[in-house]
């Protein structure tokens, strides 16, 4: 418990004291907060691995009286993953975000707004209440959406105002979907939900906070604001909104759909969130494939690499949640969640690298740095794997679960989709690692210290390692897990 | 002990990899030693453990991932016979390349993933279920790529990109076909054929074409041979490694493993799959063949040889009888014994005397004695010319085709033997019979680069004459074959 509750308050402190205390002090403080918030997120995590799902009550009032907090295997999970890419980016925007690099204006707004935005996803994470889940949400959009802002260029602020008006929109239909099942139920704890008498205006609601979730997790067609906006964003900030900012959003649909009402979840919704996921596959790596900017690149995958979460709609569930393959395809989601805001993030952090070597993101500017700085074209190749979905690495296990489910229930024409994705990210991928890894400079670059060029480097070989060592993540996300299936095939 | 040997197996060339991934690029000796060392180490290892197996040890080692996705190391006699030849021929290739490099750039990335390489081929070879050999196919694929890259310039990284445009595609078909029959089935593991009951032999037939199709890529099977002889811009140690163990080899090793292991011969045969299969293997001979006729260049020439000559392989597979399985199992061994000699020769022309192409080739008999005559046995064994490597496989997969009543690939290898004697023969009468240009500087005094080659042509002939005693690769495949495979 102590865990769960450190986990929000930590980085709420931390923030407010970056704000409070003089400019010298901040660094510091911001650091410790990230430091404190790790161990408490892998605290957290170690508890649920112990002891089984924890669930806290707040001020000791049950549901739907007071607001029930639960960290089971895929909120600790995403727990730990957040935790990583924060310190990752913690470390880089030490460098990135000094006051003489950044401007101070930049510099001072980043702590604050990266450890709130921490807090807010930590407090999603682990929220069993809607309502609770709709003002983590928008604690994360407002924090996403200044992140963008930051920097102040033309560029950035057009394109944090495309994001602000999409997540506003999104954040109504939520809003509403929200109102009508607390009108018809009196409840908006999950679990009590569950247990609800259904109403025909159920549907409705559903409809319309999958609608606002869908926007805000940017799947295709509501994809548009996201590439620029995680273009745009100072490299440190594009690592957060990408790795881990829908994935917020992401998780509420899945508490949503496979917790709060899987009875709703019939073969024609399923098949078109999963359809809708296999269109941003394919057209987020056409669009990919056009981009000469890294970062473009990289923000262009997001999209892609986030459709097929959705397969795990229709593979685990509706009816087929309590089939054997269930636990599989469901994990194999779970898997492509974390390994790619693992792999995302160090891609963001090594661009933001390459735009501190060179000034510049252009393909080709960045030709040849793998030379000058190894650490950072070799993050950046092991991301790749993970994203093509090539063994061993966190994506070739998601796609290899993903893929069995897909045989298994008979529903095979979504394998095309995992394998055709693959050789899209391979084509879009290709161009930027023949770049970095090209035998001539292009730019010659300013150095760039070890210790930053590390940072992509240990989170890229986490994404692979999560695939080599998927064994103990698989077991964990299965604590608490909703679903009846006990085993994957 | 019995699970921890497949383990150490891969170590002596993962260890080597990590290191010298970080090694700077000055330090030779430090490098080449952890090279030479872990390849000389591997092969004690590999040696102790022939002399184990043979008096009854067995081992396996197991990681499970997740569900389903177990990583399975297992020594059995096909493994073994695999993993003796790329062990052996990854020394060779190792002191080759050493003296081939000197003190070129960038060595420290090549011999990283050179290593690499020859783990993922290990781990393939000693892979005990479908999913791991995936893995390890994968790992091959990832680890090959760098090396034929390594020279950086427009035709490399050509044949690197084309490499990849077919390589990828064939592992998405054979993760297909993986998960499609696993998901009838459960993992499969080569041990137990799995029950393939569950399947309409409509999917089954889709299923085994998959696999083709997936590991055909990489043997090099027509129509997918395509980046074969693109990747000749590679440096002269990595064509010798890609042709004669590692790539190709993994393709036809595969083919060999789904036939035999996954699928089995008589479920080859009741499912009707087992003739198109040696069709396309025969038209691949032919093809290669004809191709390599067309060749100038000497790599592009041996390259379309290794087409041609690898299907050989696939051909005992499909068939499918004792004797032809024996003859396409030696030839496994056989061809990369062969192929190695050739290409090494072809790098010490290249490199030692600036001739890539076979006009160069007028005289040199006399010029670059040594090198010549390994060629010469090289291109004789390849004929299939008593008593050397090539003459045994042909022979058994002869009398393999009659076994297994399928009198035409005598034909396929009467017209395959009469295109390598022409696309051969006139290299050795330039080499022998023709006057050299005068203005050639040639020198092979390169212990390194002559040696190694020196080594394998003895072998040519060695395992050809000595092909009826028990330990040589022909006695190896017969006990394969009459232990595991025989009816």
């Amino acid at each position: 418990m102590t865990a769960l509750i450190s986990g929000l308050v930590l980085p709420l402190l931390a923030a407010l004291a970056a704000i409070a205390l003089p400019a010298r002090a901040r660094l510091p403080v911001a650091l410790l907060g990230v430091g404190l918030t790790l161990a408490a997120s892998i605290w957290l995590a170690i508890s649920v691995w112990t002891n089984g799902a924890i669930t806290v009550s707040l001020g000791g009032w049950q549901p739907p009286i007071g607001i029930a907090l639960r960290a089971d295997g895929l909120g600790a999970a995403l727990g730990v993953m957040t935790a990583l890419v924060m310190a990752a980016v913690a470390l880089a925007a030490r460098h990135e975000m000094e006051p003489l690099v950044a401007g101070p204006r930049t510099s001072f707004g980043f702590w604050p707004l990266m450890l709130l935005l921490w807090a807010a996803l930590n407090a999603v994470f682990v929220s069993r209440d809607l309502f609770n889940l709709y003002v983590g949400l928008e604690l994360i959009t407002l924090t996403a959406v200044a992140l963008v802002a930051i920097s102040g260029k033309a560029e950035a602020i057009a394109a944090a105002l495309r994001y602000l008006l999409f997540a506003l929109a999104g954040s109504l239909l939520y809003l509403a979907g929200v109102v009508l099942s607390y009108a018809a139920h009196g409840t908006l704890d999950i679990s009590l939900l569950a247990a609800r008498t259904a109403v025909p205006g159920d549907a409705l609601a559903l409809g319309l906070m999958t609608a606002g979730l869908l926007v805000k997790t940017a799947l295709f067609p509501f994809h548009v604001w996201l590439p620029p906006a995680h273009s745009a964003a100072p490299a440190p900030a594009s690592a957060m909104l990408s790795a881990l900012v829908p994935k917020a959003s992401l998780l509420i649909l899945l508490r949503l759909w496979f917790e709060a009402m899987p009875e709703l979840a019939t073969p024609v919704a399923l098949f078109t969130l999963a359809g809708l996921g296999a269109l941003a596959v394919i057209w987020g790596g056409v669009l990919a494939l056009l981009q000469a900017r890294l970062k473009l690149i990289v923000a262009y995958s997001t999209v892609a690499q986030l459709g097929y979460i959705f397969l795990v709609f229709p593979l685990a569930g509706g009816d087929g949640a309590a089939q054997p393959w269930a636990a599989g395809a469901w994990t194999g989601a779970m898997f492509q969640m974390l390994g790619h805001g693992l792999a995302k993030a160090a891609m963001f952090l090594a661009a933001g690298i390459y735009i501190a070597a060179v000034g510049s993101d252009r393909l080709s500017d960045v030709r040849g740095l793998a030379r000058a700085l190894p650490m950072t074209g070799f993050a950046f190749a092991l991301a790749s794997i993970t994203l093509l979905g090539l063994p061993p690495s966190a994506g070739f296990t998601a796609k290899y679960l993903l893929m069995t489910g897909a045989f298994a229930s008979g529903q095979w024409a979504w394998a095309f989709v995992l394998v055709g994705g693959g050789l899209l990210a391979a084509a879009y991928l290709y161009r930027p690692l023949t770049a970095i890894f090209a035998r001539e400079i292009a730019v010659t670059p300013r150095p760039i210290p070890w210790g930053w060029q590390a940072v992509p480097l240990v989170l890229a070989m986490l994404s692979v390692a999560l695939g080599l060592l998927s064994s103990v993540p698989f077991d964990f996300l299965q604590i608490g897990r909703p679903d009846q299936a006990a085993e994957g095939l | 002990m019995t699970t921890t040997l497949p383990v150490l197996l891969l170590l002596p060339s993962l260890v080597p990899a990590a290191v010298t991934f970080f090694l700077p690029q000055d330090s030779h000796a430090l490098r080449n030693i952890l090279q030479l060392g872990g390849a000389v180490l591997k092969l004690g290892l590999i040696v102790w453990m022939l002399v184990a197996v043979a008096t009854g040890a067995t081992y396996e080692a197991e990681f499970p991932l997740a569900p389903g996705l177990v990583i399975l190391l297992r020594i059995d006699a096909l493994a073994l016979l695999f993993i003796s030849l790329s062990a052996t021929l990854w020394l060779l290739t190792t002191i080759y390349a050493i003296a081939y490099f000197g003190t070129k750039a960038e060595l420290s990335r090549f011999f990283g993933f050179f290593s690499l390489c020859v783990a993922a081929t290990t781990g393939l070879a000693l892979s005990g279920s479908l999913i791991s050999f995936f893995i390890f196919f994968e790992l091959l694929t990832l680890s090959t790529w760098p090396l034929v890259a390594h020279k950086q310039d427009k035709p490399s990284l050509a044949a690197a990109r084309v490499y990849f445009t077919y390589a990828l595609p064939g592992s998405a078909a054979l993760l297909w076909a993986i998960i499609w029959l696993e998901s009838a089935t459960g993992p499969v593991l080569f041990t137990e054929p799995p029950d393939l009951s569950g399947l309409d032999p409509a999917a089954l037939r889709a299923i085994f074409a998959l696999f083709i199709i997936g590991v055909g890529v990489k043997a090099g099977l027509v129509p997918l041979h395509g980046w074969l002889p693109a990747a000749m811009a590679a440096p002269a140690p990595v064509s010798a490694l890609l042709h004669a163990v590692a790539v190709v080899k993994a393709g036809a090793f595969g083919v060999v493993r789904i036939v035999y292991d996954v699928f089995g011969a008589e479920n080859m045969t009741a499912l009707g799959v087992g003739v198109p299969l040696a069709i396309v293997a025969s038209v691949t001979i032919v093809w290669g063949s004809v191709r390599a006729l067309q060749q100038d260049e000497i790599k592009k020439r041996l390259a379309f040889s290794t087409v041609s000559q690898v299907s050989y392989i696939v051909l005992g597979a499909a068939l499918a009888s004792p004797l032809a399985m024996i003859g396409g199992l030696v030839h496994l061994v056989h061809q990369g014994l062969m192929k190695i000699t050739l290409f090494f020769c072809a790098g010490i022309y290249d490199e030692r005397a600036g001739i890539k192409r076979i006009n160069g080739l007028n005289g040199m008999g006399k010029r670059m004695p040594w090198t010549s005559a390994c060629f010469s046995l090289g291109a004789m064994g390849m004929i299939g010319l008593p008593p050397l490597a090539g003459f045994v496989s042909k022979f058994y997969l002869g009398l393999g085709a009659i076994e297994a009543g399928a009198p035409w690939v005598l034909a396929v290898l009467l017209a395959s033997t009469l295109l390598n004697a022409a696309y051969f023969l006139p290299l050795l009468y330039r080499l022998w019979f023709l006057p050299c240009a005068a203005n050639t500087k040639c020198d092979e005094r390169a212990p390194g680069l002559v040696l190694p080659a020196v080594v394998t042509a003895t072998a040519t002939m060695g395992v050809g004459l000595l092909a009826a005693s028990p330990i040589s690769p022909l006695g190896w495949a017969t006990l394969i074959v009459t232990q595991g495979y025989g009816p």
